[in-house]
């Protein structure tokens, strides 16, 4: 327990923690700042505005399409109608229905909490999962490219007890930055939503959604945050964790889907990492084939799909974890320290 | 006297693909007894930090059998760790975190008193630099914060690896006194370092390494004593003399150097057989003066690492026990 609150300590005590974590949090809160200034609460007058504004759009289409036909049919009987910019039958030239132009183009940016909420999740794991990644290799790496490790297996000899408790205590101290983050955040836009837009229809069901998707925003953050501690560990530095993931994402992710692109392979998005995240965040993906059709009944030629599911996600993630913290583990105990 | 440290033959292998296989430690054996002050020499690359890296758990061995405080080791090393004090190389610490800071956060993990921190940095001189960074520290400030470090768990076997490393003149004084201190108050001391002068003032005994092997041990004045050569430096009373009284030492068996004004002897166990026999000659002796031996030229002779003009010795190249004695001559490196 005292080498946990000392690790704690330390952790706590690294600058490179303080400003990662301080960063991350400025940059949440620049998100909710921004939402705020770009939202707009909308008022009765406002939606009446927008109705005349699709009024409006609605007689200009008419007037458009009017004026087309008419040409159209001058030009067909001066004969001059088979430069393909006018169709056979003129008749086809007509207005969009009324309803297919909504009020709501012409509106002003307004925060749903129920309807936007959701997606604001995706980018505060997404930052909060950098700063962890970072921090934690950090953490680990500067005790070996240092020396502080060694100094501290004098100390206390177990070797996978002292990893253990180091990424223990790495986690509390995430926790406690994302949690209280997490909190902010939800009351962060629940305030933007009441003075920039509406928090109508949030059902019991909404909040329960809400709170598995921030639930599962921390738990990437905590697996995001082992990895890079991890990879850290085995590479017995920081840069060895930050290295890896830009050799990933570089030659593992862009490279392959350049690749696979070439080759022409189905649903490429699917040997993606990101997606998989997303996938997580979003319970669900649908990748779609744009090359191949499937007619329906109404003669619409329909893509092929596959879907991605978060369960699918945590899967790859669970074993992705597994082996690079088993790795970091073995690494440690077999491996010689000098 | 109970042995404190126990080392019986350690081996330690390295293989490369590359470069094939080295013995760091060969066999390597040591014993060191509570309450000394005991030196470990050998030459740079012959296995020192490797034994004790070994020892202290941070390297896996390949063969032998470690004991300390009478535990065997690696295996009661968590339970031992705690009366053992350690510095290892040189020294590396967090460089953003202050001294005290440093020495605090190992306190914490060890469990020690948080009032120990001050009685340490006290008694190696860093009490009104602890607030620095350690980034800010000279090497010998870092030198003097990792005695610290390893004298913070008040331990009762204490290893230094080159602790004057860096010191200055007085630190290198101040590191000698509180070793002796130290070793008075009953703590067992093993001192790791190339500063020959200094370990033959402050040691009870030695252990001398060369190449993965122990090459000599015991009291400091029985080692010195076993390497003796029974050396005498005599002057006579007419340099005119020496060419005669050289014919008549090397008829009587003696080694004989020449020198301009003096005659070196080698293998002379009573002086006073010399003046006989020079007497006998009508040589008559102005100076008969046996020449000590000091703890640097037995490591010298004993790991045959003294400097040849003209030659540049290669890391590795010394001697191998049992092998025969030359520089170069057995190897040693990878793919010995």
């Amino acid at each position: 327990m005292s080498l946990y609150r000392t690790e704690l300590r330390r952790l706590a005590k690294r600058r490179f923690t303080r400003y990662m974590s301080l960063l991350g949090l400025l940059v949440l809160a620049a998100v909710v700042v921004g939402v705020f200034f770009t939202n707009q609460k909308i008022d009765a007058g406002q939606l009446a505005r927008a109705e005349r504004q699709a009024d409006q759009q609605y007689q200009e289409q008419v007037r458009w399409s009017e004026q087309e036909r008419a040409a159209c049919e001058q030009a067909k009987a001066a004969g001059t109608s088979s430069d393909g910019r006018y169709p056979d039958d003129c008749s086809l030239i007509t207005a969009p229905a009324r309803d297919q132009i909504q009020a709501e183009w012409f509106l002003p940016s307004t925060f749903n909490f129920r309807q936007t909420f959701d997606e604001t999740l995706i980018p505060f794991a997404a930052i909060l999962a950098l700063v962890g990644f970072v921090v934690g290799a950090s953490f680990i790496g500067a005790e070996w490219s240092t020396g502080g490790m060694m100094n501290l297996l004098l100390w206390r000899p177990k070797r996978l007890t002292v990893l253990l408790t180091k990424l223990a205590a790495l986690l509390t101290g995430i926790l406690a930055v994302t949690l209280p983050a997490a909190v902010l955040w939800f009351a962060g836009f629940w305030a933007v939503a009441a003075f920039r837009g509406s928090t109508e229809k949030m059902t019991s069901g909404a909040w329960q959604s809400f709170a598995l998707t921030g639930l599962r925003g921390v738990v990437l953050v905590l697996v995001v945050t082992t990895i890079g501690f991890a990879l850290a560990s085995l590479g017995r530095h920081t840069a060895m964790a930050l290295g890896g993931v830009v050799a990933l994402m570089v030659v593992g992710q862009f490279g392959l889907g350049i690749l696979l692109s070439m080759a022409s392979a189905r649903f490429t998005e699917a040997w993606l990492l990101p997606t998989y995240v997303a996938a997580w965040m979003q319970k669900k993906i649908t990748l779609q084939d744009w090359n191949s059709c499937n007619a329906t009944y109404y003669g619409e030629c329909k893509p092929d799909t596959l879907d991605i599911t978060w369960q699918q996600s945590s899967v790859l993630l669970s074993v992705g974890l597994v082996v690079i913290l088993g790795a970091a583990l073995w690494a440690m105990r077999r491996r010689d320290i000098s | 006297m109970p042995a404190v440290l126990e080392i019986e033959g350690l081996r330690k292998t390295y293989t490369s693909r590359r470069r094939g296989t080295r013995n760091a430690l060969d066999g390597f054996d040591m014993r060191v007894d509570a309450g000394q002050v005991h030196g470990f020499l050998g030459p740079n690359g012959s296995g020192k930090t490797t034994t004790l890296r070994t020892l202290l758990g941070l390297i896996r061995p390949d063969g032998g059998r470690m004991a300390l405080l009478g535990h065997d080791v690696p295996g009661a090393l968590p339970s031992v760790a705690g009366q053992v004090g350690a510095i290892v190389e040189s020294p590396q610490f967090f460089p953003h975190f202050s001294a005290r800071d440093t020495l605090s956060l190992l306190a914490g993990a060890g469990e020690v008193p948080a009032t120990r921190v001050d009685e340490v940095l006290e008694l190696v001189g860093l009490r009104d630099r602890a607030g620095e960074r350690v980034k800010t520290y000279s090497l010998g400030m870092k030198q003097r914060l990792a005695v610290a470090s390893a004298l913070l768990k008040n331990p009762k076997l204490l290893i230094l690896d080159e602790p004057a490393n860096g010191l200055d003149p007085g630190g290198i004084r101040e590191m000698r006194t509180l070793m002796r201190t130290l070793a008075e108050s009953g703590m067992t001391v093993v001192l790791s370092s190339h500063i020959l002068g200094e370990i033959q003032l402050i040691c009870d005994s030695v252990t001398i390494i060369s190449l993965g092997r122990r090459v000599a041990f015991g009291p400091v004045d029985e080692v010195l004593a076993q390497h003796s050569s029974g050396a005498v430096r005599v002057r006579l009373e007419a340099v005119s003399d020496l060419p005669v009284a050289t014919d008549a030492l090397t008829r009587a068996g003696i080694r004989v150097t020449g020198h301009p004004d003096h005659l070196m002897l080698a293998g002379v166990d009573k002086p006073a057989t010399v003046t006989r026999l020079l007497a006998e000659n009508n040589l008559y002796v102005s100076e008969l003066a046996p020449v000590a031996v000091d703890l640097e030229s037995v490591f010298l002779e004993l790991t045959a690492t003294a400097p040849v003009p003209g030659q540049h010795r290669q890391v590795d190249e010394s001697m191998k026990v049992g092998g025969t004695g030359q520089p170069g001559a057995t190897g040693g490196g990878w793919g010995a």
